[in-house]
C-alpha cells in the first residue's frame, strides 16, 4: 500500500506542491484525498528530493493542506478492451452512460512511445468520404491526420458527421470504427454528436470520451491521450480501422497553457508554453499506419481558430504537424453554401499518395489542379470587379468569374446527406471546366483532355459515366 | 545485431544520484562532470549530456521519455561527449538524432520507440572489402586516405587517419575484409586506423583550408538554378508558413542536386515524411550516376514526438556525418528539416533551466548557435589535400508564416540564399511557391563563370532579363488593379502575357510529373530562350498593330506550355519553335 502523505505546502491554480515524500517517478499518477471523502487524481509534473509538483485533473476546488497524497508508483493508464466499443466514457476514461465497468484485456499507458518512423507505413489508401471538396481537391487518406479549420459559429461538426457517416475505403469490407474525444465542448455540441452517432447506428463502432464544458480544464489534457490509447488498442490490436475525431483542440491548448501560467513557466507566442509544437505532435503524430498490422489511425481534429485568424498559434502550431488542413470558411457560410469548405486555404498533403489510377482516377490530379488554379483566379477577378467594374474584365476573366460562382454553386455546395462517389465529383469537376477555352487548361495534358473533357468525347463509346441529373 | 541493455557498471568516470527530473531536465548531484559530457540516467541509463553546471548540480538533457525517473536513482558520468561512429555502412541508413539505426531499434523494442536502449550507429556484423592505398614506412597524417571500402556502388569511401591523431610512419596495412572495428593499418607510435573513427557531434571536423565556393550546386530546379542558385559549400534557408513546401523542396533537392553525397535531417517533422523518403528514394535513380537514390543518402530522422533533447542533437549528428564524407573529398549536400524545431528544442530546454529569455522566449544565444551551425558549411581543402564541400539547405517553419519571427531573422543574417515560399503563391497552385520577388542568392556574380562556360555564355544575360520582366509585371500589375488590363498599351500587356508564360512554364514546375521533376541546366536554358524569343517575335507583331490577344492566343504558345513535360524534349521544343516562326511569319513579324 503507498503511503499516505499529509505533507501540501502550497495549493496554486491546478497544482499541488508536497514535499517530505518518499522519491517519487516523474509523470506518476497521483490520488488526492479529501477531508469530505472524495478523491481526485492527479500526475507529477515535477518530482525532486525536496518538493514534489502535482497537477490535479479534477481541479484544486475542496483540497485543504490536511488533504492526502498518495503516490501510486505508476504512470496514467488506460483499460482497454474491444468491449470500449458503443461506450460513453468521461473525460478521464470512467463510463458515463450508466453501463457496467470495462473489464480490461490490457492497461495501457496514455502516454504513447513514438511509432518508429522506419515502421511506419506510407498511408496511401484513398478514403472517399463523399465530400467533393475533399474527395476531388484535399483528398483524406487512411492513417492521416487532417484538422479542420474552423471559427466559432461554423458548422464544423456538421462537417465531422458528415465525414464519419460516409466516410469508406472503396471496395474494403475491413471493420471500421470511430473514437471521439471532446474536450471542453457544451453539453448541447455533445448532444448533436451522440444523437448523430445513434440515429445511425454508428454508435456501436464507436467509443466516445466526454470532458465537456463544465467538466475541469485539466483533465483535457489527458482526454485526447485516452481516446488515442484506445484508438491504438483498437487499430493496431484489434485491426480495426479507426477514424478519431478530437474536438475542440483550442480547448486543449487553453488547458495546457493554464498549466504552464500555474508553473510561472517562461511563455512563448500569445502565452502559450513554448513546448506546444512538441506537445501536440505526441498526439498528432500517433496517426498512421504501421508495417505488417492491419488497423490505422486518421484522425480529424476539430479547433475553433479564435478570431478566425491562422496564426494563431493552435492553428499554425497544428499546420505544421498535421499532413494539411481542411478550411470551413466563414465567407462561404455567409453564402449559406453547405458544406463551406474552401478548397484554396485547404490542403491535403497525402493526396497524391491516394490517388490517380487504380486508386481513385488517372485524371484525377489534373482536374483537382486545374479547377483549383480555375476558382483561384476566378476569385482574384472578383477581387478585381469589385474596383474597376465588370466592363473592364477581359473575356478570360468573364469566364473565370462565372467559373468562380458555378464551382461553388455546383462543386462546393451538396446536401449534409449526399454522398458523391469520386466519379460524380471528378464529372461536376469536368463539366464546369468544359465551360472555359481549351487552351486555357494548362494543368491538362493533351492524352487526359481528349479522353475526359466532355466536347472530346460527347458520343464516344466507352467514355466515363455521365453525372446522374 | 549487437545491440545490448546497457552494461551496467560499464567504464565510468563516477556516479552520482538524481536530485530532481522535470520532464528532459533531469538534476544530478555528486557528479564532477565536464559540460557536454554523456551521462547514463537512472535506473535503466537514459542517454543524457551536461549542460549547465551549479555548484553541486549538475543539469542533464536526457535524449529518451523520462517518465518514472525517480530523484535517488544513479547516474553515471562516461567521462565523453556525446560522438558518432563514422564509417563504412552510414549511407542507406536512417537513424535517430542520437545514430542509434531504426531498424535496429525496431527489431529490439517492435514497432514503439521504447527507452534504455543502446547501439552502435553502424553494424559490427557487416564485412567490407578494405583495399589499401598506401604501403608500408610510408609517412601518413591526420585526415590521409590509408584505403578504400566500396560504400555502394558508386561512393568509394575512403578510409581516413582520424583527424586527432598525430600520424607518422606505417607499420602495417592490411588487405581483405573487416568489419568496421577491426584494425587496417598500424602506426608508428602506436596509433591503430580502423574502418571506423568516432568524432564528438559539437566540434567541427578540422579542414586544412576554407575555398571560395564557386560551382554551382545543380538542383535541376528552374526556380532555384536559374534564378537564385546556391554553391557547392553555400548555404541557404527556405522559410515558409505551413503547406508551402519546405518539405517537398528539400526532397527534390536531396533527389536531384548533383552532390555525391545527401545527409538528409528531419529534425521534429513528421513520421510520414520519413515513411515517404524511405519508400520512394530506394526506387528512385540518380540522374548522375544511375544508382539508387538511397545509397548516397543517410537519414536522421527525429520526428516531433521523439524526445526532444535528441532532436536538439539530430543536426549536429546530421553535420558531422556531413564533414566526415566532405574529408573524403566529397560534395555533400545536409538538408535540414526543419531548422525551427531545433530552436524550439533550445527553447524548450532553456525554459525548463529557467534562463532568461531573450525574443518569443527563444534563449539568447539562438542566433549564435544557428551561426556556429552553418558555419560548419562551406568548401574546403581537406587535411589531405582533396577538395570537398558541404552545402547546408535549412527549412525554417515561421511562427504565423511571419519572417520577422527570430529564428527566420538569426538564420538570414547567415545564409547566403534566401528561398522565400509564399503563402499567395500556394493558394494560387504556382509550385515550388518560391516568391521570385522576395528570394535572393548572394551566390548569382560568383557562379556567373560558371553557368557560362558549362551551360551558355548567354545565361546571365537571360537570367536578367527575366528577372527585369518579372520586376516589371509586379509594377504593371499595380496598374491594372486600378484601371484594367485593357488600359494598358499593347507592348505593356504584351509583357504582362510574357512574365505569365516564365511563370507558368518556366518557374512552375511539377515535383510530381516523371519528366517535370528534374531540369537539368541546358533544358532550363532551352525553354527560358524559348521564351524569349517569343517575347521578342511579339513584340515586334504588337510593333505592327498585331492585337495583343492574337499574338498570345497562337498554338505555338499552347505548345509551349507543355513541351517541359515531353519524354522527347528536343523534339517537341524543335517543333514548337518552328511552329512560332511560322506563325508569327504570318502575322507578319518574322
Amino acid at each position: 500500500m503507498p503511503t499516505e502523505y499529509r505533507t501540501i505546502t502550497e495549493i496554486a491554480g491546478p497544482l499541488i506542491f508536497v514535499e517530505k515524500t518518499a522519491w517519487v517517478g516523474y509523470g506518476e499518477l497521483v490520488e488526492v484525498g479529501l477531508p469530505d471523502g472524495s478523491r481526485k487524481r492527479g500526475q507529477v509534473l515535477d518530482s525532486s528530493k525536496d518538493i514534489v509538483v502535482v497537477q490535479v485533473f479534477e481541479g484544486t476546488a475542496g483540497i485543504d493542506r490536511q488533504s492526502t497524497v498518495k503516490f501510486l508508483g505508476e504512470t496514467i493508464k488506460l483499460n482497454v478492451s474491444r468491449d470500449m466499443l458503443g461506450r460513453i466514457l468521461s473525460g478521464a476514461g470512467e463510463p458515463i452512460d450508466g453501463g457496467p465497468p470495462i473489464v480490461p484485456e490490457k492497461r495501457v499507458e496514455i502516454i504513447g512511445a513514438a511509432i518508429n518512423p522506419y515502421s511506419r507505413e506510407h498511408p496511401a489508401e484513398f478514403i472517399q468520404t463523399g465530400i467533393s471538396t475533399i474527395d476531388g481537391l484535399n483528398t483524406l487518406v487512411r492513417g492521416q491526420k487532417l484538422p479542420l479549420f474552423s471559427g466559432a459559429g461554423l458548422p464544423h461538426n456538421e462537417v465531422a458527421l458528415q465525414i464519419a457517416r460516409q466516410a469508406k475505403v472503396l471496395g474494403s469490407q475491413e471493420p471500421f470504427g470511430v473514437v471521439f474525444a471532446a474536450m471542453g465542448i457544451t453539453h448541447e455540441e455533445a448532444r448533436v454528436f451522440m444523437d448523430d452517432f445513434e440515429r445511425t447506428g454508428a454508435l456501436r463502432r464507436a467509443v466516445l470520451f466526454l470532458n465537456l464544458a463544465d467538466d475541469p480544464a485539466v483533465e483535457r489534457l489527458i482526454t485526447p491521450r485516452m481516446a488515442l490509447t484506445a484508438a491504438e488498442y483498437l487499430a493496431y490490436e484489434v485491426g480495426m480501422h479507426i477514424l478519431v475525431i478530437m474536438t475542440d483542440m483550442t480547448n486543449y491548448a487553453e488547458a495546457l497553457r493554464q498549466i504552464g501560467a500555474a508553473r510561472e513557466e517562461v511563455p512563448g507566442r500569445r502565452g502559450y508554453p513554448g513546448y506546444t509544437y512538441t506537445d501536440l505532435a505526441t498526439m498528432y503524430e500517433r496517426a498512421g499506419r504501421i508495417h505488417g498490422r492491419k488497423g490505422s489511425i486518421t484522425q480529424i481534429p476539430i479547433m475553433a481558430i479564435p478570431d478566425d485568424d491562422w496564426t494563431h498559434p493552435i492553428a499554425d502550431l497544428t499546420g505544421y504537424i498535421t499532413e494539411g488542413q481542411i478550411a470551413v470558411a466563414r465567407d462561404l457560410h455567409r453564402k449559406a453554401i453547405y458544406p463551406p469548405i474552401d478548397p484554396l486555404p485547404s490542403l491535403s498533403r497525402l493526396m497524391d499518395a491516394g490517388i490517380g489510377k487504380d486508386r481513385t482516377r488517372e485524371d484525377h490530379k489534373q482536374v483537382a489542379d486545374q479547377l483549383y488554379a480555375a476558382y483561384a483566379e476566378g476569385k482574384d477577378v472578383r477581387g478585381l470587379v469589385a474596383i474597376v467594374g465588370k466592363e473592364a474584365l477581359s473575356d478570360r476573366d468573364r469566364k473565370m468569374l462565372e467559373f468562380a460562382d458555378r464551382f461553388e454553386q455546383e462543386f462546393i455546395r451538396q446536401g449534409s446527406e449526399e454522398d458523391r462517389t469520386i466519379e460524380q465529383t471528378l464529372e461536376i469537376g469536368w463539366k464546369l471546366l468544359a465551360t472555359l477555352d481549351e487552351a486555357w487548361l494548362t494543368k491538362v495534358d493533351r492524352k487526359t483532355l481528349e479522353k475526359y473533357h466532355p466536347a472530346h468525347r460527347s458520343g464516344t463509346p466507352g467514355a466515363a459515366p455521365k453525372v446522374p441529373a | 545485431m549487437a545491440m545490448r541493455q546497457r552494461d551496467k557498471g560499464a567504464a565510468a568516470k563516477g556516479t552520482g544520484e538524481i536530485f530532481r527530473v522535470a520532464g528532459p531536465v533531469v538534476t544530478a548531484t555528486g557528479l564532477r562532470p565536464r559540460m557536454y559530457d554523456v551521462q547514463f540516467v537512472g535506473e535503466e541509463q537514459l542517454l543524457g549530456e551536461v549542460i549547465q553546471i551549479i555548484g553541486e548540480k549538475t543539469i542533464i538533457q536526457v535524449y529518451e521519455d523520462t517518465s518514472g525517473v525517480k530523484p535517488g536513482e544513479a547516474v553515471m558520468d562516461t567521462g565523453a561527449p556525446l560522438v558518432v561512429e563514422l564509417g563504412p555502412g552510414l549511407l542507406g541508413s536512417i537513424y535517430d538524432g542520437v545514430q542509434r539505426p531504426l531498424p535496429v531499434l525496431q527489431k529490439a523494442m517492435g514497432d514503439f520507440i521504447l527507452r534504455g536502449l543502446k547501439s552502435p550507429g553502424l553494424t559490427r556484423e557487416k564485412t567490407w572489402r578494405f583495399a589499401p592505398k598506401v604501403k608500408q614506412g610510408q609517412l601518413v597524417g591526420p585526415g590521409d586516405v590509408v584505403g578504400t571500402v566500396q560504400e555502394a556502388k558508386n561512393v568509394e569511401h575512403r578510409i581516413m587517419v582520424p583527424p586527432n591523431f598525430r600520424g607518422g610512419k606505417v607499420v602495417q596495412i592490411k588487405e581483405g575484409s573487416f568489419t568496421v572495428d577491426e584494425i587496417v593499418a598500424q602506426l608508428e607510435g602506436g596509433e591503430q586506423v580502423k574502418l571506423y573513427q568516432t568524432w564528438p557531434v559539437r566540434k567541427a571536423r578540422p579542414v586544412k583550408e576554407r575555398l571560395m565556393p564557386t560551382i554551382p550546386l545543380v538542383t535541376g530546379q528552374r526556380v532555384l538554378d536559374f534564378l537564385f542558385p546556391i554553391a557547392k559549400g553555400g548555404t541557404a534557408a527556405i522559410p515558409g508558413g505551413f503547406g508551402t513546401g519546405k518539405t517537398v523542396t528539400e526532397q527534390q533537392l536531396s533527389k536531384w542536386c548533383d552532390a555525391q553525397v545527401v545527409i538528409y535531417i528531419g529534425c521534429g517533422e513528421r513520421g510520414n515524411e520519413m515513411t515517404e523518403v524511405l519508400s520512394t528514394f530506394p526506387k528512385l535513380i540518380d540522374p548522375y550516376t544511375g544508382a539508387p537514390l538511397m545509397e548516397r543518402m543517410s537519414l536522421i530522422a527525429n520526428t516531433s514526438n521523439m524526445p526532444v533533447a535528441a532532436r536538439e542533437a539530430s543536426v549536429y549528428t546530421g553535420m558531422t556525418l556531413a564533414e566526415y564524407y566532405r574529408d573524403m573529398g566529397y560534395n555533400v549536400a545536409l538538408m535540414a528539416d526543419s531548422t525551427s524545431r531545433w530552436a524550439e528544442a533550445m527553447r524548450e530546454i532553456s525554459s525548463r533551466l529557467e534562463e532568461m529569455p531573450g525574443e518569443e522566449g527563444f534563449p539568447a544565444y539562438l542566433s549564435a548557435r544557428l551561426s556556429e551551425f552553418y558555419e560548419r558549411a562551406g568548401r574546403a581543402k581537406t587535411l589531405s589535400g582533396l577538395e570537398g564541400s558541404v552545402s547546408v539547405v535549412g527549412a525554417v517553419s515561421p511562427s504565423g508564416g511571419d519572417f520577422s519571427e527570430p529564428v527566420t531573422q538569426g538564420t538570414l543574417r547567415i545564409v547566403k540564399v534566401f528561398w522565400a515560399l509564399d503563402t499567395a503563391l500556394r493558394a494560387r497552385r504556382h509550385f515550388p511557391a518560391i516568391n521570385w520577388l522576395q528570394s535572393y542568392s548572394l551566390y548569382t556574380q560568383i557562379l556567373e563563370d560558371w553557368f557560362r562556360k558549362n551551360v551558355n555564355e548567354e545565361w546571365p544575360r537571360l537570367r536578367s532579363w527575366t528577372q527585369r520582366t518579372l520586376q516589371e509585371e509586379a509594377e504593371l500589375e499595380e496598374i491594372v488593379r486600378l484601371v484594367g488590363a485593357d488600359a494598358l498599351p499593347p507592348d505593356q500587356q504584351l509583357t504582362l502575357e510574357v512574365a505569365r508564360m516564365i511563370r507558368e512554364i518556366f518557374l512552375q514546375q511539377n515535383a510530381y510529373h516523371a519528366v517535370d521533376t528534374f531540369c537539368p541546366p541546358e533544358r532550363q536554358f532551352k525553354i527560358i530562350s524559348a521564351i524569349k524569343k517569343y517575347s521578342d517575335l511579339g513584340q515586334k507583331a504588337v510593333k505592327l498593330d498585331v492585337p495583343t490577344k492574337d499574338v498570345a492566343s497562337l498554338k505555338s504558345r499552347e505548345l509551349l506550355t507543355r513541351v517541359k513535360y515531353e519524354t522527347e524534349f528536343d523534339k517537341e521544343l524543335a517543333k514548337t519553335l518552328a511552329q512560332m516562326d511560322e506563325e508569327f511569319k504570318k502575322l507578319g513579324a518574322a
